[in-house]
């Protein structure tokens, strides 16, 4: 057994093991820390694929972004997640059934895996990659160029996010006083400066 | 590269007036310009449905197959602009009554709208990803659009969380699709299906798939969000639902099921027939104990779309054929049933209950004519246009050697009628409260009553169903290659 | 021509049934009692001037194309449609100008018209038919038409059940018929009436196998074609209809019950001689139905009492004659009945009419009587028709070889004629039930007579006070039948019956080569040529006896041979028979259908699904819809499994 192998198993492991502790932990918070742990082995499964940037973006972008706004979210909103498992049990037996039916199939199509005849070489066509090119630029070149649409479409579906968040959540509060730069900037001197006693009022 | 973008102006166009809109909205302060924008949207879907209608021309491919455009993705096209344009027009009324219209609606449609264009051009997984995201995600965001109702933003969250979940099956099953096949492309994995036939692993890729479009399309067992969203978000959303995305993604099932998986007919043609008997019975069964007419319309969609699957499931080219018709047929009525429920008011809340409608024959006889005509239709009397509908599915069906379907389908529609016609019966016998009032523009009028009309006369020889089954066999032809 | 005759009454009917809002009334009569009298020149121009030949057939337009059946709508044009053409429209357009009189007071004017114009037209359909279909097309808009107009009083109650029974007796016939076209059809592959004739030598030769019988195919379809003839045409068995179709409006008896509509099953086997030509033993059964239906109708029209009833049975009687004719091959002789009882039996009924318009729609002829001196023109006119159908005449006299005589003196001494020329058992079958039949013709017509007209009146004074003649508008058509009922028989017998009728008919009617029954019929011993002159005078006798000298013998008569009299009032009690066979199973049948099987078993299991296990799973949906997002997501799950299980297990479609 090579260092490498024993690195994958190693990194599959731990994702696998934290996946699962991940919903079994009690504490929320704990969860999302094992989240965290999940991704960082899979960052290193990418790592051993040879797939550096990938591996990268997992720490970068769901560790230290995604990961971090769901720590910050369960700890702010105090969830009450033991009151939201509570049904669990009810229903654990229906579930474990249909996951269990689903596991046994899926296994089954695992045992009977095969490839079609020109699958390796159609998924070769996509990612023919010249030698000597570094894994970020070739990234690059095939995102920006080949699947230009998608990432394209991939722009407009952030796009909605965003607009989607403000129009959900942003709200103009009538009430609340702002600084209006501007507004002080063109001051005119018909707009007098005065002193307010404390307690008092205009 | 430039064929390609001269191919999918159309979209670009979308993108693009999109966003300029949106920056006209952020920076022309909202009061004054919602109002335009809402126009401004019809207007561009309107434009660029025509610039679609008008563009001729073989089958051709962009971006190295993901983008499609051909007859059938033509059709569809419009037929999705024009009930999207038509559909903002007539709710802009009902939610600048309730302050609820804010410019970021109608570019909230416009971009699904873009969605749906690119679901019905998706030439492989990946782009039909893509453009079911962008439908969906905007999808989400107007159903909770009514953000101060805890029902409206309640049917945005579930739709979102259930939405989410049915893009995993289907990211899933193109997950196992491409795993087996070696490409996402629709055209290679006919290919490769063709070369080396179905392996279990591609048949279960194609059920997760089939299931995530079953939600999109909201088909049995998929289905259980659409009486809750369609209940609460606002119901110019709900009759948006109603109408184009119901088509973009029954477009999508059938491009997907005809291009990807042709040669496979045999494996969807059974989860097909699955979800459609499904559809069709929980549709006519459920609705029938519903009160709120919001709700009923999300059964009826449900078992719509059962019937439509009916024809995707012959796997023919007439069945491609009789969906599209269906779907057309379909979003009519649709439109002008809910061109009614909008338009419609007491002491200015909505109509929502069936209650509300009773007498409705003798306080606004034309109203009530026109919404029996619908009924009639949706119910699939003949000689209602919607019997015609129903007939060529079945038809297609029956060709295809699923007779057992068709006799389904048929005793389905026959337990459907009921509660259709009681909606036609709460109108004209019972007894007359007091009128409600009208509360519409010119075009949601002439929407309910073009409808009507269409519906009740559309299929007299004279009109020759106006072109449709030529325009629908073109575009099924151009599906089948 | 033949166009303008066939659809001009439809277009009269449309007009009359649909736009006299527009129209008014007035001109809704109008204009079909004018368009019918047009036609009716037009026919007798065509038959005035088209003697013999086969003329065209005119195509209208192609009407069924269906695999192996092509129908046209085409007029056959020969002396047998001209025939029928004037008889149809004379007494339709007479019987248009009678209606304005007698329905005035009536509220639904135009509807009765454009029944009137509709059932001409349906009629005329029928006998211009030049295929099968069309004829049946024809038979069954008369039907209807028929059931329309018996049935127009709707209000009243007896009117409901007469229609009601006349569609269904009807129907028996139908069926037969239709059961004779599919025959054809199947037979000879197509129903066009030239293609049947000339199959018609093969049919002979054909057996068709049936419940293990071997049926001659002619011997069938001819059998199956007199069995819708007897609906039609009232023949025994199938006759129940006719008399209770007497509660329809007296026109309507006049035309549909007397000229036309009943006279059509006659026409079918007259139209379809080359056929039955060929079926003998067919022609046997037309015969023997003929005959006995004759003397059937007779015996039951001696003691009824209702002026219309009388009549009803005696046009029953009448057709048996123009059957029993044509049965032995007198086609000829069963025509030229038809067309002179057209005349005497349009008169009689319109004559009728005009007699119950005088006495305020009382139609008892026991309450009337003395009526000779206040409707003395309707009294000379009922007369003229009962001379005519009593066959009135001077026997063995012939002037230019024709008989001196009314119209039915002429016709019906043929018919008897002829049936002992036949030379067969069921000709002097038919002789000697005419012979009788006649007898008892004159005694019931004159019977009438006497009853309505002289005597002392039996009516209540008021009534008697004011009866009166009827309006002018009803006289003339009396006058123009009257006087064909005189003189249509002296004035065609040569053509119709005589030495010219080779050359009058044509090749319309058939017969066969050993046929020259028509011939032998003016070669009968003298004993034969009188006996039906003999029996009148003695019918006539009887009566005059029995009404005029002796009025108490009827009631006396009655007294002492109570069953008999009851047999014969009851009309063999044919209606209570059928009652009991038929009504009463059927009845039966219907309703333990309705309830037991259609309310019980069907309905509920229609009921059972539509109001216990629907509202169950419509429950159980609205159950599942919880509003819990997990729940939502579990059935997907769980539908989501179930496929693909039915995958792993069916293994998809391999």
């Amino acid at each position: 057994m090579g260092l490498t192998q024993l690195a994958f198993y190693v990194f599959a492991a731990v994702a696998v093991g934290s996946g699962v502790l991940v919903i079994l932990a009690r504490n929320p918070v704990h969860s999302v820390l094992w989240l965290i742990l999940a991704f960082f082995s899979s960052a290193g499964l990418m790592v051993l694929l040879g797939a550096e940037f990938i591996a990268m973006l997992l720490v970068i972008v769901y560790v230290g972004a995604v990961a971090v706004l769901f720590l910050f979210v369960v700890m702010m909103l105090d969830v009450d997640f033991a009151e939201l498992k509570r049904g669990l049990a009810d229903y654990l037996p229906v579930g474990a059934l249909v996951g269990l039916v689903l596991l046994v199939e899926l296994s089954l199509v695992l045992g009977h895996w095969a490839l079609a005849g020109a699958a390796p070489e159609s998924r070769e066509a996509v990612f023919a990659i010249e030698e000597g090119v570094a894994n970020t630029p070739a990234l690059g070149a095939i995102l920006y160029d080949k699947y230009l649409y998608m990432f394209q479409a991939a722009g407009l579906i952030l796009l909605v996010a965003m607009i989607g968040a403000i129009v959900l959540t942003l709200r103009h509060r009538p009430n609340v006083k702002r600084q209006d730069v501007l507004t002080q900037i063109y001051r005119g001197r018909d707009v007098e400066l005065k002193d307010v006693e404390p307690g008092q009022g205009v | 590269m430039n064929s390609d973008f001269a191919l999918v102006v159309p979209e670009i166009l979308m993108a693009a007036g999109a966003m300029l809109l949106l920056m006209v909205g952020a920076y022309g302060g909202e009061e004054r310009q919602r109002n335009l924008i809402t126009w401004a949207s019809a207007g561009l879907m309107a434009l660029v449905a025509a610039i679609v209608a008008t563009r001729g021309g073989a089958e051709a491919t962009a971006f190295g197959g993901a983008f499609v455009d051909d007859g059938f993705a033509r059709f569809t096209k419009v037929l999705i602009l024009t009930s999207s344009a038509l559909m903002l027009v007539i709710g802009k009324e009902y939610l600048e009554r309730r302050g609820i219209l804010r410019f970021e609606y109608p570019i909230l449609i416009v971009l699904a709208t873009l969605g749906m264009m690119m679901m019905v051009s998706s030439g492989g997984l990946i782009a039909l990803y893509m453009g079911l995201e962008l439908q969906s995600l905007s999808l989400y965001v107007v159903a909770a659009f009514n953000r101060d109702s805890a029902r409206s933003t309640e049917a945005g969250l579930k739709y979102f969380v259930l939405g989410a979940l049915s893009s995993g099956m289907l990211l899933y099953g193109a997950s196992l699709v491409y795993g087996y096949s070696g490409s996402t492309s629709f055209s290679a994995i006919a290919e490769v299906i063709a070369d080396d036939g179905v392996s279990l692993g591609l048949t279960f890729g194609l059920v997760f798939i089939c299931a995530g479009l079953a939600f999109k399309i909201s088909a049995v067992p998929f289905h259980m969000w659409t009486p809750d969203v369609y209940e609460g978000a606002p119901t110019p959303v709900t009759a948006f639902f109603a109408t184009a995305p119901k088509v973009a993604a029954g477009a999508l099932f059938a491009r997907a099921l005809y291009d990807g998986f042709g040669n496979a007919v045999a494996d969807w043609q059974q989860i097909l027939v699955f979800i459609s008997i499904a559809s069709m019975f929980l549709g006519s069964i459920a609705a029938i104990g519903q009160s709120n007419l919001k709700r009923l319309l999300a059964y009826s969609s449900i078992g719509h779309m059962g019937f439509a699957l009916v024809g995707l499931a012959a796997g023919t080219q007439a069945g491609a054929e009789s969906l599209l018709t269906y779907l057309v047929i379909y979003v009519i009525m649709n439109i002008g049933t809910f061109a009614f429920i909008l338009s419609m008011e007491r002491d200015g809340k909505p109509v929502v209950q069936i209650s509300d409608l009773a007498g409705l024959a003798e306080t606004r006889p034309a109203q009530a004519l026109a919404l029996g005509v619908l009924m009639f239709s949706l119910a699939g009397i003949p000689p209602m246009v919607g019997f015609f509908a129903k007939f060529f599915v079945f038809k297609a069906a029956v060709d295809a050697g699923l007779a057992p379907l068709a006799v389904a389908g048929a005793v389905a529609s026959v337990i459907g009628a009921y509660y259709y016609l009681n909606i036609v019966r709460v109108m004209y016998l019972s007894q007359a409260e007091r009128p409600l009032e009208i509360r519409t523009n010119l075009i949601g009028q002439g929407a309910l009553g073009l409808s009507a009309l269409v519906m009740a006369a559309g299929w007299l020889p004279i009109f020759d169903g106006f072109g449709l089954p030529e325009m629908a066999a073109a575009a099924a032809q151009s599906l089948l290659r | 021509m033949y166009t303008a005759i066939l659809l001009l009454p439809l277009a009269g009917a449309v007009i009359a049934g649909f736009f006299h809002r527009f129209t008014g009334e007035k001109f809704a009569m109008y204009l079909t009692t004018g368009i019918l009298f047009f036609c009716a020149i037009l026919s007798w121009i065509a038959f005035l001037s088209g003697h013999g030949e086969h003329g065209d057939t005119v195509t209208l337009f192609t009407w069924i194309a269906s695999g192996d059946l092509a129908v046209d709508w085409a007029i056959r044009v020969d002396t047998l449609t001209h025939v029928m053409l004037v008889v149809v429209t004379s007494v339709s357009s007479l019987v248009h100008l009678y209606s304005i009189g007698y329905m005035d007071e009536d509220d639904a004017k135009p509807r009765f018209f454009a029944y009137l114009s509709f059932f001409t037209f349906a009629m005329l359909a029928l006998v211009t038919g030049d295929n099968l279909l069309q004829i049946f097309f024809g038979w069954e808009g008369v039907g209807v038409a028929s059931y329309l107009l018996i049935g127009f009083w709707f209000k009243k109650a007896s009117a409901n059940a007469a229609a009601i029974k006349a569609f269904v007796v009807n129907r028996v016939g139908d069926f037969g018929f239709l059961l004779g076209l599919f025959m054809v059809f199947w037979l000879v592959g197509s129903i066009e009436l030239d293609d049947v004739f000339a199959a018609a030598p093969a049919l002979a030769e054909q057996t068709v196998g049936f419940l293990g019988m071997e049926l001659n195919a002619a011997e069938t379809i001819a059998t199956l074609l007199f069995i819708g003839a007897m609906g039609k045409s009232a023949q025994l068995f199938l006759h129940t209809w006719l008399p209770d179709a007497m509660e329809g409006p007296t026109p309507v008896s006049a035309l549909i019950h007397a000229a036309t509509m009943v006279t059509a099953g006659v026409f079918l086997v007259c139209r379809m001689s080359p056929v039955m030509e060929y079926a003998p033993d067919a022609l046997f059964l037309v015969t023997v139905v003929g005959a006995s239906t004759a003397f059937f109708a007779a015996t039951v029209g001696l003691v009824q009492n209702d002026i219309k009833r009388v009549i009803a049975y005696s046009t029953c009687s009448q057709l048996g004659y123009m059957f029993a004719a044509a049965g032995v091959g007198a086609y000829e002789a069963a025509m030229f009945h038809l067309f002179t009882h057209a005349f005497f039996k349009a008169l009689l009924f319109l004559g009728a009419g005009s007699v119950i318009h005088a006495m305020h729609h009382e139609q008892d002829m026991r309450k009337m009587g003395g009526l000779k001196a206040k409707i003395p023109v309707t009294y000379a006119m009922m007369l003229a028709g009962t001379l005519a159908i009593t066959g009135v005449g001077v026997p063995l006299l012939t002037i230019l070889s024709t008989p001196i005589g009314f119209a039915g003196f002429l016709s019906k001494d043929v018919i008897v004629e002829t049936t002992f020329a036949a030379h067969s058992s069921a000709g002097m079958y038919a002789f000697w039930l005419l012979v009788a039949s006649a007898c008892m013709t004159s005694f019931y017509s004159w019977r009438l007579i006497f009853m309505t007209f002289h005597g002392e009146t039996r009516a209540d004074h008021h009534t008697y006070d004011h009866a009166h003649e009827s309006p002018n508008v009803m006289m003339i058509p009396l006058y123009v039948l009257a006087a064909g009922a005189v003189l249509a028989g002296m004035f065609w017998y040569p053509e119709f019956v005589g030495h010219h009728e080779g050359a009058f008919w044509g090749p319309s009617i058939f017969n066969s080569a050993d046929n020259h029954v028509l011939h032998d019929a003016h070669d009968v011993p003298v004993w034969v040529k009188v006996s039906p002159f003999i029996a009148m005078l003695v019918g006539l006798g009887t009566a005059w006896l029995m009404y005029i000298r002796a009025p108490h013998l009827p009631a006396e008569l009655a007294e002492r041979h109570q069953p008999l009299y009851q047999f014969l009032l009851n009309k063999w009690y044919f209606d209570e028979i059928y009652d009991f066979l038929l009504v009463r199973p059927a009845k039966w049948i219907g309703y333990t259908l309705w309830k037991k099987g259609d309310g019980g078993t069907i309905d509920g299991i229609i009921n059972g699904i539509a109001f216990s296990i629907i509202p169950r799973l419509t429950r159980f949906a609205g159950r599942v819809q919880s509003g819990f997002v997990f729940h939502y997501a579990f059935a997907m799950l769980i539908g989501v499994s179930l496929l693909i299980t039915w995958f792993a297990i069916s293994g998809g479609a391999h």
